[in-house]
């Protein structure tokens, strides 16, 4: 971690430590103000907590949100549960796939894009579905789609990571 | 004095993830061009998604509604004279409460939805908000239970536990510590109920709460949102602010002297947390695993106290029964199913949206008859009933009355009520291997029924598709499944056989398999 991170992670553990089942809390802030958790930020949380190295890392890795690698520059989250697919977002998977070469849970080379699945954004009465960096937009068409994805992929200078 | 114009445009996330804030910025920036002075309240959702954006003027003769609403129409309805009442654009729809699919509900949950500013204190106590709470204080903690457990409510979450039970024996259970949970992590696919709920009105899930507190002894209470709920979280942080500066939360709830304090806490977008023993992990700081029963979260739940763990509806469903007795609701409903239960209508639907009834109407009814069948027209081939653990329910079995136990006898549940409807494209073996596709992604991997069941799930249908050894297949996938039905820890293992089963019954000939299609 840089100095700067180190002061952040320092300031979100003596903010939260004494709330009770506080991890969750903690790793969301850390996350929110750094983009990622660094590795080297697990034994600071495991001394502040008073638990292992490995469970911290252990927390860290069940929970799908939590990533331990600098984000992409821009997240794509297609809504992968039954009610999408019923309205097409299978066609609208393989459609990004086309278009970035990219497959779920991929990153492109230059860390513009990630594609995500996810399983429900709570939209499903207006499927399909999807999250563009953390921005929700409901009846989704592959025009609606393509106007929010080619932008993003005009910036990269393509291949998967 | 000029005239001033009162004009709603919801603040739901779908309503928004559909164009509503564009919308609502056009409709200003419209009035002001022609100097026409507007108020334009972000008000909540009626739940009539097709409709969406639906912007509603306040008349003497009630809400006149238009929807769904572009920014390219904004100019046209100024013209049509819309924010005077005037009827005459296309995209109106007369008076909202006129609606047909709103007039014939039983809104007891969703009493407020569309008419309030959720975040307003003053729109929701207008609106009867925390009279139930009030009574609670007047009548004290054990007229409260008995008039839960009078209403016959059960848990909204999907095990339909009665909630009097529930309640008594956390009431009863001698401890220091006591806790309320709210179970917030709906991660069911077709369902959207909580969310609109906490989006939509968090008071009332504030004051189901605090009820609960008041009752059962507890002076703790954490609601656990998933984290992909973001304005839910939101609105139940600002509302939960708004509540103990009014004194309706803290140190001395209602003037009760008695203490409920609330916390939001966000999911990291782990399926199994919406199972309440993982639910009560995760709250701890640890990894979602699930917890074997005995004991009871009601007698050693969360940090090893008593806890009272229940859906956002369940809790959202006392204010009302606390305020009007449990006698009022238990008068909606049928057999063990009392009170009203909120179905969403999801996925290929023509009328999707949020239709709350009494138990007892039909699947028919509610596809059919407030659902309009499929959107793109073609016929409905299956249903699946209560999110990725839900039994696929064909057309033949559309005539049962809808309640918890004439599901059960159908081997299917009704889970949360959330209705995912297809089309007569669906590969229902396809949409089986999705059931344990889903089961290996989110499975917590404490039994093995569940961690491997799932994995081999894949892979034998798989086999089934491809006409490998198709016969064999199909029994080691009954056995398979009968294992996970009976040796799973908790229902994500346990129930991952209903969708499974139910398509391989009601639809043999997508697995390659020749027998008649629906049969029971």
């Amino acid at each position: 971690m840089t100095p700067d991170q180190h002061a952040v992670v320092a300031r979100i553990l003596s903010a939260r430590q004494q709330e009770p089942g506080a991890l969750l809390p903690i790793l969301h802030d850390i996350q929110d103000q750094l983009g990622y958790i660094p590795e080297t930020a697990i034994a600071d949380i495991a001394f502040a907590m008073n638990r292992s190295k490995a469970e911290i890392h252990g927390v860290i890795s069940f929970y799908h949100d939590f990533k331990m690698s600098p984000p992409a520059a821009h997240e794509l989250r297609l809504c992968r549960a039954e009610a999408c697919q019923s309205m097409g977002s299978d066609a609208l998977a393989a459609h990004v796939h086309a278009c970035t070469g990219i497959d779920e849970h991929g990153q492109t080379a230059d860390g513009q894009l990630a594609v995500r699945p996810v399983y429900c954004l709570g939209a499903c009465a207006t499927s399909p579905a999807m999250l563009v960096d953390g921005q929700l937009h409901a009846r989704v068409t592959k025009e609606a789609l393509d106007a929010v994805l080619q932008p993003i992929l005009n910036k990269t200078t393509g291949g998967a990571a | 004095m000029s005239m001033r114009y009162q004009i709603f445009v919801p603040c739901d996330s779908i309503a928004r993830a559909v164009g509503a804030d564009q919308v609502a910025a056009a409709i200003v920036a419209e009035a002001a061009k022609r100097q026409i002075t507007v108020d334009v309240v972000r008000n909540s959702s009626r739940g009539m998604f097709w409709l969406e954006p639906l912007v509603e003027v306040s008349t003497s003769a009630g809400r006149i509604g238009f929807g769904p609403v572009s920014v390219a129409q904004v100019a046209a309805l100024f013209d049509a004279g819309f924010h005077t009442g005037a009827t005459t654009h296309a995209a109106c729809i007369g008076e909202v409460e006129a609606h047909v699919y709103l007039k014939s509900q039983e809104r007891l949950l969703f009493a407020r939805a569309g008419k309030t500013d959720p975040l307003s204190l003053d729109d929701y106590v207008a609106n009867g908000g925390f009279a139930g709470l009030q009574r609670a204080v007047a009548i004290g903690a054990d007229k409260t239970l008995a008039e839960v457990q009078a209403s016959g409510l059960r848990g909204r979450g999907g095990a339909a536990f009665p909630a009097g039970i529930k309640w008594n024996t956390v009431k009863e259970a001698v401890a220091d510590q006591k806790y309320i949970v709210c179970n917030a992590d709906e991660g069911d696919s077709g369902t959207f109920a909580d969310r609109m709920l906490m989006e939509g009105d968090p008071f009332l899930l504030i004051e189901g709460m605090a009820i609960a507190g008041l009752t059962v002894g507890a002076p703790e209470g954490y609601i656990y949102v998933r984290s992909e709920y973001p304005q839910a979280i939101s609105h139940l942080e600002q509302a939960i602010k708004t509540a103990v500066a009014a004194g309706f939360l803290g140190s001395n709830v209602a003037g009760s002297g008695k203490a409920f304090n609330l916390h939001v806490r966000k999911g990291a977008g782990a399926y199994i947390c919406g199972e309440e023993t993982s639910l009560l992990e995760s709250l701890e700081g640890n990894r979602g695993l699930v917890r074997a029963k005995p004991p009871l979260p009601a007698l050693q739940g969360l940090f090893g106290k008593p806890t009272l763990v229940h859906n956002v509806l369940t809790l959202a469903s006392v204010p009302v029964i606390a305020d009007k007795g449990g006698a009022y609701y238990h008068n909606f409903g049928m057999g063990r199913s009392r009170g009203t239960m909120a179905f969403q209508l999801a996925g290929n639907i023509k009328f999707g949206g949020l239709v709350e009834k009494a138990f007892g109407l039909t699947l028919r009814e509610l596809l059919e008859g407030y659902g309009g069948g499929t959107a793109n027209g073609k016929p409905i081939r299956a249903v699946q009933v209560g999110g990725p653990l839900g039994a696929w329910v064909p057309p033949a079995h559309f005539d049962m009355e809808v309640d918890y136990e004439a599901f059960a006898a159908k081997q299917a549940m009704l889970g949360h009520g959330g209705c995912v409807v297809v089309d007569d494209s669906v590969d229902l073996a396809k949409m089986a291997q999705f059931a344990m596709q889903f089961c290996a992604e989110e499975s917590c991997g404490k039994c093995t029924p569940c961690r491997i069941g799932s994995t081999r799930g894949v892979e034998v249908i798989q086999k089934i598709r491809l006409n490998q050894q198709r016969d064999e297949n199909v029994a080691l996938l009954e056995d398979l499944c009968e294992t996970m039905l009976h040796g799973s820890l908790c229902a994500l293992g346990g129930m991952t056989p209903f969708p499974v089963l139910s398509a391989l019954r009601h639809f043999p000939q997508d697995f390659g398999l020749g027998s008649k299609e629906g049969q029971s």
